[in-house]
């Protein structure tokens, strides 16, 4: 123990199962749990879609609301979870001096819009004058700001007053990773005392999609487990629309406020393997090595894609380790890309912090009665960039 | 004897490689005789139509082989010259960098040529089903890498032999000090000796221009591009979207010093605060660049008497310079009258996400060659901002401290604090 460990003290979730910590840990932590699942809207893809939110209860002003789309408004939402379950929520002093990492994609473009560009370009063959023409005359200035990435952490700066810093990393599920590691690096250096880290997904949009399809990576067909995608149609991703933001403290910090603290945050372990020369599985090793991932009896929260490389070679590396447990919740939530990393992280917390384990999330993965002293998290990106982190009880 | 530490315990953080490019030219010679001649690099656009546009000038790079293969390879190309320059500087292999890489780059796109291929590529309606249906079936993962925000870092990490997760960031405007400011904090946390801060931006689409324009962010002064940033004076009119890049090899000053590398400069202090105003506007008080500045001397453990020159953000927008001058004065109070301040935006325009990375190699070059840049087209003085804007000429001078401010869009402020000579 040290006053500069790393503890995790505020935790704000959303996806298909609903929002906030409780609502995460009833539905993980029963038995039998059912995805929610939309099969028709951007059929024949399925998707995790969002729960129906009151965006109010985060984001008071409606003018604030109007100037985002759901992919901020979603961010901003989960933050603002984040910030009240860890008691910082409204307190000037503290989020003034908060610093923040926000792991972003982009935002959303308008579907109208471009469909009407494409639709005109088959009468033309000037189309990067018609570009011109529809861009000047339809764009809405605000919509621009809702794409940009780093205005999801500017809308958490507006919305919650979070202004010590604010960073923005980018990169699909490598970004959570990067945000998370650096958020723990700055604390126990002493370069910061408490930090807001984690982001969001919005899946349900075309152009979302498409990030993915383009190189053929989403599942198709009836949908199946993480575990159980090796083979079907497509490429073997069921994406999710959610969030998860992570309060860090350092132990002096919190333990002098007097807050609860779920967890601490153990060694972080990021990686970027040459995937094309069959270096992941080494990699993934490199990772369980690093965070010291050797506790005989490990549950290990996985945040498996499905896309079909990156999840046989996580499979292969983790069936290897019998003593471990994995638990992929993107068979219940999606994948949720830059937020995934702080989803594992998150939900690998609230297991120690109940001192109970998630039951399986699909019949191929094994019961676990080990101990809960520690829970690995990890993340391997479908595509590129992988990470890990060892989260163990408070005390 | 030459201290390691800062005064803070701190691995002091030296600059043992620079590489820049800008609309100005490739390298840093070019780029240094151009900018110390008053040249401007703002030109007008002929990579795509103009019509329609209310603003038809830019600082775009078109003299590289991506020059016209859309933003994401265009970013790659102009990242990968200027690391490649400063690499070389820094006498380290080209290929095996061994340090972590932090990039500043634009949150790019699908670019509007791919989703038109798509959309004729297919036939289904409505039209979003269309392009999915079509991506699925490509044969390359040329279109798919351009759409992946951590694509252009991990091609970097390959090319440079970088270690570990490369990190891709966006503070917008400030992104490239960011960038500088996570790799020296890496340095000080010693988990590496040295480490690649790299900021580029190869952007400026016609989409990119009209999203600006749409926020009267832009000049509109098309008749004489090279006179449209204008830093500083009371006909300013909007900043000139640019596209650039600039690298610095940063390492700590006792690996430098071991093998024998030669120090162009010290990483002496980094600062930021957020804004929680508004999206696009500062807070009134300027409080938070204050904040930003403050934090930076604080860090670099200099008082408000410290910096001999500052390296302004002057994007010659009404809003940023007002407020740049306000802050500063608020700072630096009478001392703000002896210290000279310039915009080298004046010359090469806005370039984004690399601004804070290029303007602070520049800051570096100012400290070694004892030249400052001008503030060009410095004509008509804003009355209201009595600054010594070193206008329209270079100026010999000794500078041994310069500030860079970068005031990001989105309300992040990043502002650094560069030395000649370690202390």
């Amino acid at each position: 123990m040290s006053a500069r460990d790393v503890v995790i003290t505020g935790i704000g979730l959303v996806s298909s199962l609903g929002e906030g910590t409780d609502a995460h840990w009833q539905k993980l932590s029963t038995p039998g749990t059912l995805p929610v699942l939309d099969a028709e809207r951007f059929a024949p893809y399925t998707i995790h879609p969002l729960p129906e939110i009151d965006w109010s209860l985060q984001i008071a002003k409606r003018g604030d609301q109007r100037q985002m789309e759901t992919w901020q408004r979603l961010g901003t939402y989960v933050a603002g979870l984040a910030l009240a379950d860890a008691g910082i929520k409204d307190n000037e002093e503290l989020c003034a001096t908060m610093d923040m990492v926000v792991a972003a994609g982009g935002g959303e473009r308008d579907v109208a819009v471009d469909s009407d560009i494409l639709a005109a370009s088959a009468q033309r063959d000037d189309f990067d004058v018609l570009l011109n023409e529809k861009l000047t005359t339809e764009l809405r200035p605000t919509l621009f700001l809702a794409q940009l990435s780093n205005l999801l952490a500017g809308n958490i700066s507006i919305v919650h007053k979070v202004t010590g810093s604010s960073r923005t990393f980018m990169g699909e599920e490598g970004a959570g990773v990067s945000a998370i590691e650096t958020a723990a690096a700055r604390i126990r250096s002493g370069q910061s005392t408490h930090m807001l880290v984690g982001g969001a997904f919005q899946t349900e949009h075309p152009d979302m999609l498409l990030g993915y399809e383009l190189a053929g990576y989403l599942h198709r067909g009836e949908w199946k487990p993480v575990w159980q995608r090796q083979g079907a149609e497509g490429g073997g991703i069921v994406s999710g629309s959610g969030g998860a933001f992570l309060v860090l403290e350092s132990r002096e910090h919190a333990e002098k406020r007097g807050q609860r603290i779920y967890a601490t945050l153990g060694p972080v372990a990021s990686g970027r393997a040459r995937r094309g020369r069959d270096e992941l599985a080494a990699g993934i090793n490199r990772l369980l090595d690093t965070v010291d991932a050797t506790e005989t009896g490990l549950l290990a929260i996985s945040g498996a894609s499905g896309a079909h490389k990156a999840t046989a070679a996580e499979k292969a590396v983790l069936d290897a380790r019998t003593d471990i447990a994995a638990r992929a919740f993107s068979t219940l939530t999606g994948h949720l890309k830059e937020a995934q990393f702080p989803f594992a992280v998150a939900l690998a917390a609230l297991a120690v912090s109940n001192k109970a384990p998630y039951p399986p999330f699909e019949a191929g993965e094994k019961a676990f009665d080990g101990s809960l002293k520690s829970v690995l998290a990890t993340t391997i990106g479908y595509h590129h960039f992988e990470g890990a982190a060892l989260v163990s009880a408070a005390d | 004897m030459t201290k390691f530490k800062d005064h803070l315990g701190r691995p002091v953080v030296a600059v043992t490689g620079i590489g820049v490019v800008t609309s100005l030219g490739v390298g840093k010679k070019d780029n240094w005789e151009a900018l110390t001649a008053g040249k401007s690099g703002i030109h007008p656009i002929t990579r795509f139509p103009v019509d329609q546009l209310n603003t038809r000038i830019a600082g775009t790079v078109d003299f590289l082989a991506s020059s016209s293969r859309g933003a994401s390879a265009l970013t790659y190309e102009l990242a990968e010259t200027a690391a490649g320059e400063a690499v070389a500087e820094a006498g380290l292999a080209i290929d095996d960098f061994g340090g972590p890489l932090f990039l500043a780059s634009p949150p790019v796109e699908l670019d509007w040529h791919d989703r038109l291929a798509l959309y004729k590529g297919g036939e289904r309606e409505p039209a979003s089903d269309r392009l999915l249906e079509v991506a699925r079936n490509l044969n390359s993962l040329e279109m798919f890498d351009s759409s992946q925000f951590a694509s252009i870092a991990d091609r970097l990490a390959d090319r440079f032999g970088a270690t570990g997760l490369p990190i891709t960031l966006s503070t917008a405007c400030a992104s490239g000090a960011t960038a500088i400011q996570l790799g020296v904090e890496a340095i000080r946390r010693s988990e590496a000796q040295r480490a690649l801060a790299i900021g580029a931006d190869g952007s400026a689409t016609a989409e990119a221009l009209i999203r600006f324009s749409l926020l009267s962010a832009l000049s509109t002064s098309n008749d004489v591009p090279e006179k449209a940033s204008k830093p500083f004076s009371k006909d300013r009119d909007g900043f000139v979207l640019a596209e650039g890049s600039a690298a610095l090899v940063l390492e700590s000053l006792e690996s430098a010093t071991a093998r024998g590398a030669t120090v162009l400069g010290i990483i002496r202090g980094c600062g930021e605060k957020a804004d929680d105003f508004h999206r696009t506007r500062s807070k009134p008080d300027g409080s938070p660049a204050i904040a930003a500045v403050r934090a930076a001397l604080a860090d670099a453990g200099l008082g408000e008497d410290g910096i001999d020159y500052i390296n302004a953000h002057g994007t010659s927008t009404p809003e940023n310079d007002k407020m740049e001058h306000l802050s500063l004065s608020t700072v630096f109070g009478e001392h703000m009258s002896r210290i000279p301040i310039s915009s080298n935006k004046s010359m090469i325009g806005h370039t984004l996400s690399a601004a804070g990375a290029i303007e602070a190699a520049f800051s570096l070059m100012t400290m070694r060659e004892g030249i400052i840049p001008p503030t060009i087209n410095y004509d008509n003085p804003d009355p209201a901002i009595a600054l010594d804007v070193v206008p329209n000429v270079k100026r010999e001078a000794r500078v041994g401290t310069v500030l860079s401010n970068s005031f990001g869009f989105g309300g992040q402020n990043t502002c650094l604090v560069m030395a000649r000579e370690p202390v």
